[in-house]
């Protein structure tokens, strides 16, 4: 049994806490906002936040998150008014849109510590975090936007 | 190709009641349901259905893979319906039937490949928007006892001037019924593209709200009800089939249920992901032996190389112009170069996956799965389940990248005789690992051009031979068909249209290796293009000319290719000279679309790394539909390119893929991207690809870039730094 807070609710689990957080979000609760790209943290795809920082859900067992708090992209708005999500919509990022959450999770983090990034200070933060549709500047522009307007 | 007989075909159908209960709810594409489909009053022809409430629902034929096209199809429709595009709400074709639904530019089937749907689907929107224009105004006139003629449109609105009155189509909707006979469409009953609305302008795609919330509904995405989970082990080559299989270790995982050997593959079913993927490392399976068994990629290069050279190796030809042959013959110089591409991989974010539903008896099957070619599939699972097309239910979901990867269904096809076997819904979920040594790969091609010059060093004579496996006879065999005479799919950009050279010849050797193969976004213009430039730029050079004047030269009667070139020059200020940097040009056509890049470059002689500043294209696909996607999409394909360049390269040793994720196959990253810029020039041309086009400019103009920068040709893909250096003698 693994209790933490998910999205602002307290919820419980009775699985493996060798569970993998990514499967555990999206088969066991339904929240496949989350997504699976490569397993082994190199995509960024699968990221949420714990405690306010961007984790790769794939590599993290449930027994880690055990009293702490996640947050998915289901859950950085009610209602997708993020500034973030108005900026990705504003900037019209997504292709095919697979990544898109992990990197939304991504900027989220940067822009909850640090106001008004660089785009160098952007691309360091987002680096990890593959678009395979080639997105990457539009991403820039919207970070850069969401700073501005937030 | 055959447009009229398309036109004629819902022409004469008319669709009484409802045609379809599929939208875009929220985040999927997903039932709204009947109570909602019943307040739908009109459906004019199998395109769309206008309701009550003034909605209008359209149906968008292409599956969704990031490309636009669920905005872009609609949009042509709803521009000669005179529609209120606020009003437009989308649909899922209610069947996959390729009779009512196929591409008529591609075959006739439901394939979203080859940047072919809004070509393809451009005329047949138009007319059925047109028609059902003309069904709202035939009906109006007929309410208010006017001459239609007297009638216009507003958007959504039935006018007549003359009175003042005025009826919004919804209204319409709820008296109207469809006539027996639809009117007819001439083509000059069509806008003139002076007068459009919507096509041209921007606007937001329909997809992108769902995207930024997390809640559009991928294939990997489906729960259905009392589904259990599988994964695959396959064979490491094509064609090897399970012979011994030790499953003791991977049953003795809890929550493992079965072990179902497959074609190619052992599936390993249970209650949890994690189980399935646990349990199907621990398999251990011998695999029968077959050609592929033995495949080399780095050999296979090599052997390609001696049979380029070797004349009495004929090809399939291609593409031909004149008389290469004896033009090449009485030429005072002849120029041969050689260019080797190597096999890179889709790398789409979503791996391969599929959830299927194989009725008890076998004879009927539910498929959740995101396809490129829907059609099809419907065709290759009623084969499999020896059933009816009409059996097979395919709930199509947004595509987590496709690039050509999703054009085949081998997941799918396991996925239906799993859930076959174990009699439950199974979700198959290839891991990365799975989807990288199970890839279906760009062919490694070797490239062999001669150019003939005559006394004065301009080009008589231009012979380009393509070495490689064939895409098309691999992808015919998979499905168990027949393979096409030529492949496209490999030599697309060889006939080179845009160069005034009077005497071409495109072949194509084609050699059966065994690799596994698909098409891959940028297809065979990418490689092609490569050998093409590269080649153009050292015939500039040894005839006194440079990369600018020798295609302005050749280019002269080619004059939509020559605006795009003088653009890119003029983009990129071309002439400055920059310290440390060199700048090389690229061209190409694909399936009538023109596009034109340059490339700024500079290189580390220590570490062979190839820095890419700067990159400007300009891109001519005729009619375009929607501007800034169109960018969107050329700026996309330059990065997936530029991976391919700079370092992407998937290797084959004794028939295995060496590489198996993200750290071993490095894809670009943010830090990677150039600053690129793009300008879409429209022209009144047929609307032609614009998924893929900035793809083939890439390794051309870096390439050339590289060149004019250090005097050194690179001739083989990738551009990694152990060969860049090795070029460089560093």
């Amino acid at each position: 049994m693994v209790a933490f807070t998910l999205n602002g609710q307290k919820r419980e689990l009775a699985l493996d806490g060798e569970t993998p957080l990514l499967w555990a979000l999206r088969e066991h609760l339904q929240l496949t906002g989350t997504k699976f790209g490569c397993g082994v943290a190199s995509c960024g795809a699968c990221t949420v936040h714990i405690d306010g920082a961007p984790v790769r859900s794939c590599i993290t067992p449930l027994s880690m998150i055990e009293g702490r708090s996640v947050t998915t992209i289901e859950g950085l708005s009610p209602d997708g008014s993020h500034p973030l999500q108005k900026a990705w919509v504003a900037e019209q990022v997504p292709q095919c849109g697979y990544c898109q959450s992990g990197q939304i999770m991504q900027a989220a983090a940067l822009l909850a510590r640090n106001k008004a990034p660089t785009r160098e200070q952007i691309v360091e933060h987002m680096d990890g975090n593959i678009c395979r549709c080639g997105t990457y500047l539009h991403i820039i522009s919207a970070i850069q936007r969401a700073a501005r307007e937030a | 190709m055959n447009t009229r007989l398309n036109r004629r075909h819902f022409l004469g159908t008319a669709v009484a009641g409802l045609t379809f209960a599929l939208t875009v709810a929220d985040g999927g594409l997903e039932l709204i349901g009947e109570s909602r489909a019943a307040e739908s009053g009109l459906a004019p022809n199998l395109w769309l259905t206008i309701g009550a409430d003034d909605t209008i629902t359209i149906v968008s034929p292409a599956a969704e893979l990031g490309q636009g096209s669920w905005t872009s199809l609609p949009l042509i429709l709803a521009e000669e319906l005179d529609a209120d595009w606020s009003k437009v709400k989308l649909a899922q074709p209610p069947v996959w039937d390729p009779k009512k639904y196929g591409n008529p530019e591609y075959g006739g089937v439901m394939s979203t490949t080859s940047s072919f749907a809004v070509r393809g689907y451009f005329k047949p929107m138009r007319v059925a928007g047109a028609q059902a224009r003309r069904v709202l105004i035939d009906a109006a006139a007929a309410k208010w006892g006017v001459p239609a003629g007297e009638l216009t449109t507003e958007p959504n609105v039935v006018v007549h001037k003359a009175s003042g009155r005025r009826l919004r189509y919804g209204e319409i909707a709820a008296f109207a019924s469809v006539p027996a006979e639809l009117p007819k469409i001439a083509d000059s009953d069509l806008k003139p593209a002076a007068s459009f609305r919507l096509i041209g302008k921007d606007f937001d795609r329909v997809d992108v709200p769902a995207k930024v919330r997390g809640a559009a509904k991928y294939a990997m995405d489906a729960q259905v009800p009392g589904m259990v989970y599988a994964a695959v082990l396959q064979s490491p080559y094509q064609g090897g089939a399970p012979q011994e299989v030790d499953d003791t270790k991977a049953r003795a995982i809890s929550g493992i249920t079965d072990v179902v050997k497959l074609p190619s593959g052992v599936g390993v079913i249970g209650t949890s992901v994690e189980a399935t993927q646990a349990a199907k490392l621990l398999l251990k399976v011998t695999w029968s032996g077959t050609l592929a068994a033995s495949y080399d990629s780095e050999k296979v290069l090599d052997e390609f190389a001696a049979i380029a050279r070797d004349k009495s190796r004929e090809g399939v030809e291609y593409a031909k112009t004149g008389d290469a042959g004896a033009a090449m013959q009485g030429a005072a110089k002849v120029m041969r170069a050689e260019f080797r591409t190597r096999h890179v991989y889709h790398a789409q974010m979503e791996p391969m996956n599929a959830t299927a539903s194989v009725a008890a008896d076998g004879k009927s099957a539910e498929l959740w799965v995101g396809t490129q070619g829907p059609s099809g599939l419907v065709a290759e699972v009623a084969g499999l389940l020896q059933t009816e097309p009409g059996n097979i239910t395919v709930h199509q979901h947004w595509v987590g990248g496709g690039y050509g990867r999703r054009s085949q269904n081998e997941v799918i096809t396991d996925a239906v005789r799993l859930s076959k076997a174990v009699g439950k819904p199974v979700k198959l979920i290839w891991s990365r690992e799975d989807d990288m040594r199970g890839g279906k790969f760009r062919p490694s091609t070797l490239q062999y051009i001669e150019a003939g010059l005559d006394a004065n060093g301009k080009i008589v004579a231009w012979h380009h031979r393509v070495v490689s496996e064939s895409v098309t006879t691999y992808m015919a065999a998979a499905r168990g068909g027949t393979p096409p005479k030529t492949d496209q799919i490999v030599m697309k950009g060889t006939p080179v249209p845009m160069y005034g050279i009077p005497n071409k010849r495109a072949e194509h050797v084609v050699e059966l290796r065994g690799a596994r193969l698909a098409a891959l976004r940028g297809v065979g213009n990418a490689p092609n293009a490569f050998a093409i430039e590269g080649f153009l730029d050292e015939i500039a050079q040894a005839t006194g000319k440079d990369p600018l004047s020798i295609r302005l030269e050749l280019t002269a009667g080619a004059p939509r290719m020559a605006h795009l070139l003088r653009t890119v020059v003029e983009m990129s200020d071309w002439h400055r000279k920059r310290d440390g940097r060199g700048l090389g040009i690229g061209l190409m056509e694909k399936d009538d679309t023109l596009a034109a890049g340059v490339a700024e470059v500079s290189v580390d002689r220590r570490t062979g790394k190839i820095k890419v500043h700067n990159f400007w294209a300009a891109i001519d696909p005729g009619i375009v539909v929607q501007p800034r996607n169109v960018a969107a999409q050329t700026q996309g394909s330059i990065v997936w390119a530029l991976g391919h360049v700079l370092r992407e390269q998937i290797t084959i040793k004794a028939g295995h893929v060496q590489q198996s994720n993200f750290p071993d196959y490095e894809v670009m990253r943010m830090s990677d991207v150039p600053n690129i810029e793009v300008k879409v020039v429209s022209t009144d041309n047929k609307p032609t690809g614009a998924g893929e086009d900035g793809a083939p400019l890439v390794a051309a103009a870096v390439g050339n870039a590289v060149a004019s920068l250090t005097g050194v040709r690179l001739r083989e893909l990738p551009f990694s730094p152990d060969r860049v250096k090795g070029a460089l003698g560093a």
